[in-house]
């Protein structure tokens, strides 16, 4: 079963083409994680899934129809998306910022209804920010506000959650607990995550499915287990590494070579000085 | 609903209030001494005394009028802001104002047009294009629209609009009273016709701007995540675009370039009510309306028996709130 899938999708902005002719498909109840290099466009691949990035070529079909001919509150119904770094509105509230998830929902007949007010505050209770309700959203520590977009996309109550480097600007801490939420919401909760990471150790934890992009397609998909290898890295990141398992999750680690001051030649130096 | 924005709903009623109260208080203040009596029997009674004329043709259309621009202006403002997430949009400030003055000068200068209809048309016209540019060049370049860009690009146009207007007075000066005394910005002095002849439009403005209230507070949290939300973001800039148009053009139309309301209301507002953009609006309405009464009251006692132009009171409380706004910086 697929959630999404692109048709010969070319994406781009003016003349320059980031993405040419890629047919993908993003299997359904999974969680797929788009890897590349800076500039690879994975995020405009990401953005032009969920309708922010209009195809230059080809299409993205969503449950058997083109986005392009969906009318966009059905498609916010069934697939949310947040963008990296989003910023709140000064003064804005986590309860305000959650309850903008139910827009799809409403219109000038349909205003605020029981059923947008219990998604509201399930959405607030199953990322743990029931209590940060009357915060401002700009006054929370980074790991807190991205459990409150989370929140919001959450109450839009989609089958599919697209995001774009959610991780960014967190410590690692707050990578990993981001991250457990949203393993915990694709297996308790059954939805299809799609998301771009940039690293790459992560990926590989958390991803059922690997998408690995370079030169403007796919360079490789699958299992983390099976394709992230020395040579995709090479390829994708140009960057030399050696892959080894994770010692925590049995994952595929990479390790990369660098200039940096090795232990060995610290040790060495020491041994100079005495 | 009612229950939970008890506060804010007294605000509104105590609002409409000071409104009314300041819109009164400009009838029978000023260098006339003017009492309720006389104001009554003006209507009831006319007899063709000086107080009589001065209620009828002057301080009752200067009340109006004040009341009018000034929660036209604070609206527009408030708009701005809230589509452009941006501190410092303002009719003024993104050269609006001075596109629309430039439109009427160069009508009166350049094509001897002195009907009140050409003027409100040539207003709507320049605002629209002032729009319609800084806009265009906000969005300009790889990184989208940006609050830096689209600052720039309206303090570049208003720059723009107002050397070109001035080029027309000096070029043509047989009609550089008509135009000078419109272009000082002021609600005194201001025929009631042309409220009456703008007023359809500042009132469909008015409404447009208290329904997109929703749309705006989607809108402000970022295109992308409007758009991922289902917003048809497009259609709502178009339709916020508009009501621009129509608030500060009409406004600009009826009493010239008045600048700073725009600008300084909307954060009063949203420091009294949040950020929820259905209070927002209807606040910065009411504020504005109350901030350009005070200051055209206030514009007769400075230098009594002579007035100074209300235009220059609104810039003395506008420039040291201007500052504090710029200095705390713009939210990128």
């Amino acid at each position: 079963m697929d959630a999404i899938r692109t048709n010969a999708l070319t994406l781009g902005y003016g003349e320059e083409d980031i993405i040419e002719e890629l047919d993908l498909v993003i299997p359904k109840g999974k969680i797929t994680v788009f890897i590349g290099g800076n500039g690879s466009g994975k995020s405009t691949l990401l953005r032009s899934l969920a309708r922010l990035l209009k195809p230059k070529d080809g299409s993205v079909v969503l449950d058997g129809a083109d986005i392009a001919r969906t009318p966009t509150k059905k498609i916010a119904q069934k697939l949310s998306i947040l963008p990296q770094s989003p910023v709140a509105p000064e003064g804005l509230t986590v309860l305000e910022l959650v309850k903008q998830g139910r827009y799809p929902y409403q219109s000038w007949l349909n205003q605020w209804s029981e059923k947008d007010e219990k998604a509201v505050q399930r959405a607030m209770e199953v990322t743990g920010v029931k209590d940060l309700s009357e915060r401002k959203v700009d006054s929370l520590s980074g790991g807190q506000r991205q459990r409150a977009w989370i929140a919001m996309n959450l109450a839009q109550d989609t089958d599919i959650i697209l995001l774009d480097e959610p991780t960014t600007y967190l410590d690692l801490t707050h990578q990993i607990d981001i991250l457990d939420l949203l393993s915990d919401l694709n297996e308790e909760e059954n939805r299809t995550i799609v998301m771009v990471l940039h690293d790459i150790n992560l990926a590989c934890r958390y991803a059922d499915h690997i998408v690995a992009i370079s030169n403007k397609n796919i360079y490789q998909q699958g299992d983390p287990d099976t394709i992230v290898t020395p040579e995709l890295v090479a390829n994708v990141f140009g960057l030399r590494c050696q892959i080894m398992n994770d010692p925590h999750s049995g994952t595929p680690m990479c390790i990369p070579f660098s200039r940096g001051r090795r232990k060995k030649d610290a040790d060495h130096e020491r041994k100079m000085d005495a | 609903m009612i229950e939970k924005n008890k506060g804010k709903w007294i605000g509104l009623g105590i609002g409409s209030i000071l409104v009314m109260f300041f819109m009164w208080g400009s009838v029978i203040w000023g260098l006339t001494k003017i009492d309720t009596q006389m104001v009554i029997d003006s209507f009831l009674h006319f007899d063709g005394s000086n107080e009589h004329i001065i209620i009828q043709d002057t301080r009752i259309p200067r009340s109006l009028i004040a009341a009018a621009v000034g929660a036209s202006l604070a609206i527009a403002g408030a708009i701005m802001q809230g589509i452009t997430n941006n501190p410092l949009a303002s009719p003024s400030i993104f050269g609006v104002n001075a596109g629309a003055s430039f439109f009427v000068v160069l009508g009166i200068t350049a094509f001897g047009m002195t009907s009140l209809m050409s003027f409100t048309w040539l207003a709507f016209l320049g605002a629209a294009l002032a729009v319609i540019i800084v806009y265009s060049l906000g969005t300009l370049g790889k990184d989208g629209l940006t609050p830096i860009k689209m600052t720039l690009a309206g303090a570049a146009i208003a720059a723009l609009f107002s050397s070109l207007t001035q080029g027309m007075l000096t070029l043509n000066e047989q009609s550089l009273d008509q135009a000078l005394f419109w272009l000082a910005g002021s609600v005194q002095g201001r025929d009631l016709d042309i409220l009456v002849a703008v007023f359809p439009y500042i009132l469909i403005g008015l409404v447009a701007s208290l329904l997109i209230g929703k749309q705006i507070n989607v809108l402000a949290m970022g295109e992308d995540l409007a758009k991922g939300l289902g917003q048809k973001t497009w259609l709502i800039k178009v339709l916020a675009a508009l009501t621009i148009v129509l608030l500060a053009g009409g406004a600009v139309a009826v009493a010239g370039p008045i600048g700073f309301i725009g600008i300084i209301i909307p954060h009063v507002a949203r420091w009294m009510v949040g950020i929820d953009y259905r209070w927002v609006i209807p606040y910065s309405g009411m504020l504005g309306a109350v901030l350009l009464l005070i200051a055209d009251i206030g514009a007769r006692y400075i230098i009594m028996p002579a007035e100074v132009p209300v235009g220059v009171m609104t810039a003395f409380i506008g420039v040291p709130f201007f500052i504090y706004i710029a200095r705390r910086g713009i939210n990128e």
